[in-house]
């Protein structure tokens, strides 16, 4: 007899991680599922990377009350699991005056949204904190609880937790239809059928295809594609805050951004889109993205680029996050949910819970429940292994440093490749370690690291034949 | 922490700092320390398995592999004691490295530090060349070390990226891994490299060079499928399809640790100032090899490690006069120039000559030095100026040149 779960949660992603860890703490049997080949691998992996205290989001919508609540939650999370945060403030820039005129503005709509600590200061205060700018900066407001974040490792915990909890894990599984029954539902997919009481859709750019399997139209999506440009982490002086454009009608524009991994980020271009998968970077995209450079921080653009990359954002109609359910198809969507999910990920699934709950699912919470896992530590402001002399101590390979740049160790790198959700490929390690992902590329260490993930493929085949 | 120190610290065991060490070794009491972060000593020879190594160092003719133990097995011979799989991740003071190794970390010592990190090729982001984030895109080390080091297939259908030596050397291992180069594409109109390799090369391997061009986007999903090519001469652009890209050349020194220690970099190299000693400004901190010329063949890398062995002993023998005098500028279709600091009474730099790099061929230049207005000297070369390669030059160009006076120009009349 086949498994029926209590809620298959569709989308690996950070909100559906999210969800999968919550729900996963109660007594039920949960599926997590995606259609690709690594969990965070869609819209998740390549954002901003910034925990937003969400002092622009429009006041009294779930967006603004979720991300509110997700800052403090994740904030304290990122503690626990030791996921890669840190709190540099971010800077919105006025560069000319009418976005002067509107900072006052925005700084009380931060008031709504219950965060009452920006400050309006002025262009010598702007220069002292970033002298790297560009000439002409009118001004500026300082949001001290802005941070950034390794939006990766905030899956990864929130995954690996899920699974720890008994929940279970299917990649490359792609959900194409759904027949509900009286008491469950057939999800049929590309690898087998799953049958599941409940589905809560967390499929990212692809929520409204799985909406559309439950009869449901409430929101169109189509992928908004941002370019991004990684600079050399010798360039990090440079950006000691984040810097912020002023938001305009048409999105917050291009902003200059210290990484946690210690680099400098500019971007994103903003640019919609037919095609689901194109996550290539253009020429126009670059040239836009200098022409930028020039005005915000010219001297960046001496600075050698790391890496280029491009993300899909699931654009959409509406002018708040739909976060439903429905008891007579048992089915529940996390939808429209913008570059702010990263941030209000653990209130999302805070409040999935309760809509649950409210539409009839029963809910007893686990006991025994093990303790919050902790993610690697690739943020370059934590003690990273090549420089922890105690953990070299306990095991030599913590001191063998394969990729250079970024300083990753052979022990890390056998660490991501026999983890609980292992890297099963080149993104997947870069993800899940940072090799890779330094100045030169894979110069050094990439045909070792193609050797090692071959040998991990290797091993992994054998294993299954015993 | 534990703490080690030796008489002279050398980071990098490629053919520079090795041959620095060899002389260095028998000629001073104390340790002569090699730190290298690769398992296996020897640089970039170690993966470029094909003749042409040794010529002007060694006189000989061997492969790079053969050249890579030999300048180890030297050194080692000598009393140089050479750590493998010793990464130096920064400064604890200006004479003092911090290292991860197996072992531990370390705290290392030298009374002289001998920056020999050599260069590496920019990867196709710091070229910016966007398109698909697909796999199969290499530099020529990456390449050579799939191929000769860990003996992995790469392809069968590639496009290489540049026209100069290393292009060559790239097409070279493509051949040996089964792959068919189909193109070679360089923004140069004419291939850089020398005619001997540009000419019969385009035969042997069965090529064709797109001059006055450059690689616009790498498309594939997952894998390359192509390259789109402009020509941009005719504004023509055209897809290549191809399962590989290597992009080659476009050095670039690995600086890292002379900026983390604030150490002047010459704005053109991008590596270390030094002058024609190879002092960097900061005393008693050398820098020799390609990190200083990005980059010069392995022989001359080579010699550059005994010359600056020689400065190394004169500076431990108390001459600690700093890297002071008047900069070396190179000006037009001269990129860069080294070493790039005129100190008094420095002696020649290593064979004599001064290394250029430049974005225009001649034929027969003449290459002009002028000092506060005034031309301080001239020498018509019979050998061409061509992008791609190393240019050299005698340095008796500058015998008239003040140390003391105002920043001394090059230009190619």
């Amino acid at each position: 007899m086949s498994t029926i779960y209590d809620v298959t949660v569709i989308g690996a992603g950070v909100v559906g991680s999210a969800i999968a860890r919550a729900l996963a703490g109660f007594e039920l049997k949960v599926l997590l599922v995606d259609a690709r080949n690594d969990i965070g691998d869609g819209t998740s992996k390549a954002n901003t990377a910034i925990l937003h205290t969400g002092f622009d989001a429009s006041p009294g919508t779930v967006e603004s009350r979720l991300v509110h609540r997700g800052y403090e939650l994740l904030r304290d999370y990122c503690a626990q699991a030791a996921i890669p945060l840190q709190n540099t403030s971010a800077l919105l820039v006025a560069w000319d005056q009418e976005q002067l005129d509107s900072l006052p503005t925005l700084q009380t709509k931060a008031e709504k949204n219950g965060y009452p600590h920006t400050e309006i200061v002025s262009a010598e205060q702007v220069y002292a904190t970033a002298p790297e700018l560009g000439a002409g900066a009118l001004g500026g407001l300082v949001v001290p609880g802005e941070s950034i974040i390794c939006p990766w490792s905030t899956t990864l915990a929130f995954a690996t937790e899920a699974l720890q909890r008994g929940a279970e894990l299917r990649l490359n599984t792609e959900v194409r239809t759904a027949i509900i029954e009286s008491d469950y539902t057939i999800l049929t997919t590309n690898s087998g059928t799953i049958q599941t009481r409940w589905v809560v859709n967390a499929a990212g750019l692809g929520g409204d295809k799985i909406e559309a399997l439950f009869g449901f139209e409430r929101f169109e999506l189509h992928p908004r594609r941002g370019e991004l440009l990684v600079f050399d982490k010798l360039a990090a002086p440079k950006a000691p805050v984040i810097l912020l454009p002023v938001p305009s009608k048409l999105g917050k524009g291009v902003l200059i951004s210290p990484t946690i991994y210690g680099n400098v980020m500019l971007g994103p271009t903003a640019e919609d889109m037919t095609d689901r998968a194109d996550t290539s970077t253009t020429e126009a995209g670059f040239a836009f993205l200098r022409s930028k450079g020039e005005v915000l921080m010219p001297s960046l653009l001496n600075e050698e680029v790391t890496a280029a990359y491009a993300g899909l954002r699931a654009a959409h109609d509406q002018s708040d996050y739909v976060i439903q359910a429905d008891a007579a198809t048992r089915y529940l969507v996390a939808g429209c949910i913008r570059s702010t999910g990263l941030t209000s990920s653990m209130a999302v699934a805070e409040y999935v819970v309760e809509l649950l709950d409210d539409a009839g699912l029963e809910l007893a919470e686990r006991t025994g429940l093990p303790p919050t896992p902790t993610v690697p530590p690739i943020g370059e402001y934590q003690l990273r292994p090549y420089a922890d002399a105690d953990k070299i101590a306990a095991d030599p390979a913590y001191g063998t440093v394969v990729c250079f740049c970024e300083r990753v160790s052979a022990g890390e790198i056998r660490d991501a490749l026999t983890a609980e959700i292992p890297a099963t490929d080149l993104g997947g390690l870069r993800r899940r370690t940072r090799a890779h992902n330094g100045r030169c590329q894979g110069f050094f260490c990439g045909a070792r690291l193609t050797a090692l993930l071959n040998q991990a493929a290797d091993d992994t085949k054998a294993e299954a034949r015993r | 922490m534990k703490s080690v120190s030796a008489r002279v610290v050398i980071v990098g065991a490629g053919p520079s700092g090795l041959r620095a060490a060899t002389e260095l070794a028998p000629k001073l009491p104390g340790e002569v320390l090699v730190l290298d972060r690769e398992s296996v000593a020897g640089g970039v020879p170690r993966h470029c398995d094909h003749p042409g190594y040794g010529i002007r160092d060694l006189g000989r003719f061997l492969t790079g592999p053969g050249y890579a133990q030999r300048l180890v097995h030297t050194a080692v011979n000598a009393g140089a004691r050479i750590q493998t799989n010793a990464m130096v991740t920064g400064w604890a003071d200006e004479s003092t490295l911090e290292v991860t190794t197996p072992q531990g970390r370390r705290r290392v010592r030298g009374e002289a530090i001998i920056l020999a990190t050599g260069a590496r090729e920019r990867p196709r982001s710091a070229r910016w060349v966007p398109g698909d984030r697909a796999a199969g895109v290499f530099t020529t080390a990456e390449l050579q070390q799939q191929v000769h080091l860990e003996r992995l297939p790469v392809g069968s259908r590639a496009v290489v990226v540049g026209a100069e030596l290393v292009s060559w050397s790239a097409a070279m291992t493509l051949r040996q891994a089964g792959v068919r180069t189909v193109a070679m594409v360089t923004h140069y109109p004419k291939p850089d490299a020398y005619a001997v390799f540009s000419g019969p090369g385009r035969v042997m391997f069965a090529t064709s060079v797109l001059t006055s061009s450059r690689v616009t986007r790498v498309v594939g999903r997952g894998r390359v499928s192509g390259v789109e090519v402009l020509n941009e001469q005719t504004g023509a652009r055209r897809l290549i399809e191809c399962d590989t890209v290597v992009f080659t050349g476009d050095w670039i020194p690995d600086h890292e640790l002379a900026r983390a220690a604030g150490i002047e970099l010459d704005e053109k190299t991008l590596g270390p100032r030094v002058d024609s000693t190879l002092r960097t400004m900061r005393e008693g901190v050398f820098a020799a090899g390609n990190v200083v010329h990005p980059v010069d063949t392995a022989d001359i890398a080579a010699l550059d490690g005994a010359h600056v062995a020689a400065s190394v002993l004169s500076y431990l023998g108390g001459d600690t006069r700093s890297a002071a005098g008047a900069p070396i500028v190179a000006t037009g279709p001269i990129r860069w120039v080294a070493p790039s600091l005129l100190r008094p009474g420095a002696a020649a730099p290593s064979r004599g000559k001064l290394l250029m790099w430049v974005d225009e061929y001649r034929a027969l230049p003449r290459l002009v030095a002028t000092q506060d207005g005034q031309v301080i000297g001239s020498a018509k070369l019979a050998w061409p100026a061509s992008p791609g390669r190393v240019f050299r030059a005698p340095w008796s160009v500058l015998a008239k040149a003040d140390p003391s006076g105002g920043e001394v120009r090059l230009s190619l009349g």
